[in-house]
C-alpha cells in the first residue's frame, strides 16, 4: 500500500493543476458524490459530529489491525473533503493514523474548513477520527498485555 | 433626490478590494457592516492626538475627549430624539445593552412566576438573556409566533400579554427574515396593560429613522457596527422616569457618587449605567457614522434600499427551485433563502470563491429555523452602498452555484 504521506503529496498534486477555486470545488463535489453514503445505521445522533453549519456522520471498526472508516456529510462539498480524509486514512494502522501530519489540507488550500471557528464538522472529524486511533491502539495494547 | 451610489461607494474603502482575484461584493452587512473614510479617521484621529481617559482628568486632553464624549452621546440623543441625553446609555454592543436590561430590569421588577414575552423570530440574543434572568428569578418566558411569511401573528398577542407579564422584547426588523414588526402596536397593547416594552433595533437603525418617542417605547437598543460604526460599541436608550428606578448593572469606577466600605451611592443618570472606562473611541466613532448617514439622508436611502428590495425580490423569485424565507409586506433589506436540495454551507462555499460574501446557517435564530423544519439559510442583507449590479452578480453566483451543485 501506499505511503501515507505519498498519498497526502499526491493529493496535493492533483489539486495543483486548478488555478481556478471553483474547479477545486468542482472536484470535491465529484469526490463527494462518489463516496458511498453511510451505513444507514451509522447516519444517527449517536454518530453525528455536529458543526453548527453542515453535519459529518463518522463510524470506524477495526479490522485485522486496520481502521475501516464509514463516513458522510450534508453538504456536498464538506462530503468532498471528507472523502479525502476517509481515502487516506482508511485501511491504515492506528500507528499510521497517530504518526503523520496531516498536511494535504493545507496543501491544497482548504487550511480555513478545518479552522475550530468554520463550524462544519470537518475539525472534529479529524480530531474524531485520530480518537477513533488512539482507542483501537489503546485497546490493542491491552490485549497484548493481557 | 436619489442617492449618488457612485459618491457612497467611495466613501467606504474596503468596498474597493478584489478576493480571489474577483471584486468583493459584500452582502453580508446585516453581520457588520463596512465603515466611511470618516468614522475611520475619526477613530485615528481620536487615537493619535485626542486618546485620554474621560470623565476624571483634570488636563487638556481628557477634558477634550470628555466633550467629545459627551458630544457624542447628544448626537445619538438627537439621532433617536429621545428627551434627554440622560436616556443614552453606551454600552458594548446591541447583546450587551439587552443583557444591562434584563438584569436591572429583571433585579427590580421579575419574581417567581412572572412572564416574559418575546417573539418566536428573536436573535439569540434576546432570547438567552431573559431566560437567564427566568433562570434566577423561577419566571417563565412566552414567545409570540409568526405566520410562515414571517409576519408577527399579533391577535396571539392579547392572550399573551396577561396580570404577569413584567416586559415585551420584540426585535423592531428580523435579522433572518427582514420583517419589520408593526412595533407601535405592539406597544400600544402592552401599555394598554401596563407592560413596558423593549424594541431591539440593531437591525432597524440602519435601514431607516426611529424615533423612540414617536414609537414610545420604554427601552431601545442597538450596535454601532451595524450601523457603520466601529465595533464594540452600542446604545441603550431607556425612558428616563424608568432608568432612575433600576439598579446598575455593573459596579466600578466613574458610576458611583460615595464610596466607603460600608456603601456606596451611586452617580447619577446615565453615568450610573457605565461603569468603568468606557469605549468612548467607539461611541464617538458612532456619533460619527450617524453624522455621516445624516448627511446622506436617511430618506432618500430609505427610498433607494425599497427600490434595491423590490429589485432583489423580483430577481430571486425568479430562479426555478428558489424559495425565500420571510416574504413580509413590510420590510428591510435582507433576504434569507435556500435552493432546492442544496445546503447553504455549500452554496456559501460557492458564493464566497466568486466573491461574494453572504451568511450561511441560523443567523442566531434558531427557533426561525425550527418554524421552518429547516438547519439554515443562506441570507444576502444589503445596505444603502449596495447596487443593482452587485445584485445581478448574486443572482449569476446563485445560478452558477445551481449548476455545480445539481
Amino acid at each position: 500500500m501506499t505511503d501515507y504521506n505519498e498519498i497526502q503529496q499526491d493529493i496535493v498534486d492533483e489539486f495543483s493543476v486548478f488555478e481556478d477555486w471553483l474547479d477545486r470545488y468542482n472536484y470535491l463535489i465529484e469526490l463527494g458524490n462518489d463516496l458511498p453514503a453511510i451505513d444507514p445505521k451509522y447516519r444517527t445522533n449517536e454518530y453525528l459530529i455536529n458543526g453548527c453549519q453542515s453535519k459529518v456522520w463518522l463510524h470506524a471498526d477495526l479490522v485485522e489491525g486496520k481502521l475501516l472508516f464509514n463516513a458522510d456529510s450534508d453538504a456536498i462539498i464538506v462530503k468532498g473533503i471528507v472523502a479525502l480524509l476517509v481515502k487516506l486514512m482508511n485501511e491504515r494502522t492506528p500507528a499510521e493514523i497517530l504518526q503523520n501530519d496531516l498536511f494535504f489540507i493545507d496543501g491544497i488550500g482548504l487550511r480555513q474548513n478545518l479552522s475550530p471557528t468554520r463550524s462544519n464538522g470537518l475539525l472534529a472529524m479529524v480530531k474524531k477520527m485520530r480518537l477513533y486511533a488512539m482507542a483501537y491502539q489503546a485497546k490493542e495494547n491491552q490485549n497484548k498485555e493481557s | 433626490m436619489g442617492l449618488n451610489i457612485k459618491q457612497i461607494r467611495s466613501d467606504f474603502p474596503i468596498l474597493h478590494q478584489q478576493v480571489y482575484n474577483k471584486p468583493l461584493i459584500y452582502l453580508d452587512n446585516g453581520a457588520t457592516t463596512q465603515k466611511p473614510q470618516v468614522v475611520i479617521d475619526t477613530v485615528r484621529e481620536l487615537q493619535e492626538t485626542r486618546n485620554s481617559s474621560i470623565h476624571r482628568g483634570v488636563h487638556y486632553l481628557s477634558d477634550q475627549m470628555t466633550d467629545r464624549y459627551e458630544a457624542a452621546r447628544e448626537t445619538v440623543r438627537a439621532f433617536l430624539n429621545a428627551a434627554s441625553t440622560n436616556e443614552i446609555i453606551f454600552t458594548s454592543g446591541a447583546t450587551g445593552s439587552i443583557n444591562a436590561v434584563a438584569f436591572s430590569f429583571g433585579e427590580k421588577f421579575v419574581t417567581a412566576g412572572d412572564e416574559i414575552v418575546i417573539s418566536e423570530m428573536e436573535h439569540h440574543s434576546n432570547i438567552v438573556p431573559w431566560q437567564m434572568l427566568c433562570d434566577r428569578k423561577g419566571a417563565s418566558i412566552k414567545v409570540i409566533p409568526f405566520y410562515d411569511n414571517g409576519e408577527l401573528i399579533l391577535e396571539k398577542l392579547d392572550d399573551l400579554l396577561t396580570d404577569r407579564t413584567r416586559i415585551v422584547a420584540l426585535t423592531h426588523a428580523s435579522n433572518s427574515m427582514g420583517t419589520i414588526n408593526p412595533v407601535k402596536e405592539v406597544i400600544k397593547k402592552a401599555h394598554a396593560k401596563g407592560i413596558p416594552v423593549l424594541l431591539d433595533g440593531a437591525q432597524m437603525v440602519q435601514h431607516g429613522e426611529v424615533d423612540v418617542r414617536e414609537l414610545d417605547c420604554d427601552f431601545y437598543i442597538f450596535s454601532s457596527h451595524k450601523i457603520f460604526g466601529p465595533t464594540g460599541s452600542g446604545v441603550l436608550y431607556g425612558k428616563e422616569s424608568i432608568l432612575e428606578e433600576l439598579p446598575p448593572y455593573q459596579g466600578g469606577g466613574d458610576m458611583v457618587d460615595q464610596v466607603t466600605f460600608e456603601r456606596t451611592s451611586y452617580n447619577t443618570l446615565p453615568f450610573k449605567f457605565e461603569a468603568g472606562t468606557t469605549n468612548y473611541t467607539g461611541a464617538i466613532g458612532l456619533a460619527a457614522a450617524l453624522d455621516y448617514l445624516q448627511s446622506i439622508g436617511f430618506e432618500a436611502i430609505g427610498r433607494y434600499e425599497q427600490e434595491l428590495t423590490g429589485y432583489t425580490l423580483e430577481k430571486l423569485g425568479g430562479i426555478d427551485g428558489l424559495k425565500i424565507y420571510g416574504t413580509a409586506a413590510n420590510r428591510i433589506s435582507v433576504f434569507s433563502f435556500l435552493m432546492q436540495n442544496i445546503h447553504p454551507y455549500d452554496a456559501g462555499m460557492i458564493l464566497d470563491k466568486m466573491g461574494i460574501a453572504v451568511r450561511t446557517g441560523t443567523h442566531c435564530t434558531q427557533p426561525v429555523m425550527d418554524h421552518f423544519g429547516i438547519d439554515g439559510t443562506i441570507r444576502a442583507s444589503l445596505v444603502f452602498y449596495n447596487t443593482m449590479e452587485e445584485v445581478d452578480a448574486l443572482i449569476e453566483g446563485i445560478q452558477r452555484t445551481i449548476q455545480m451543485l445539481s
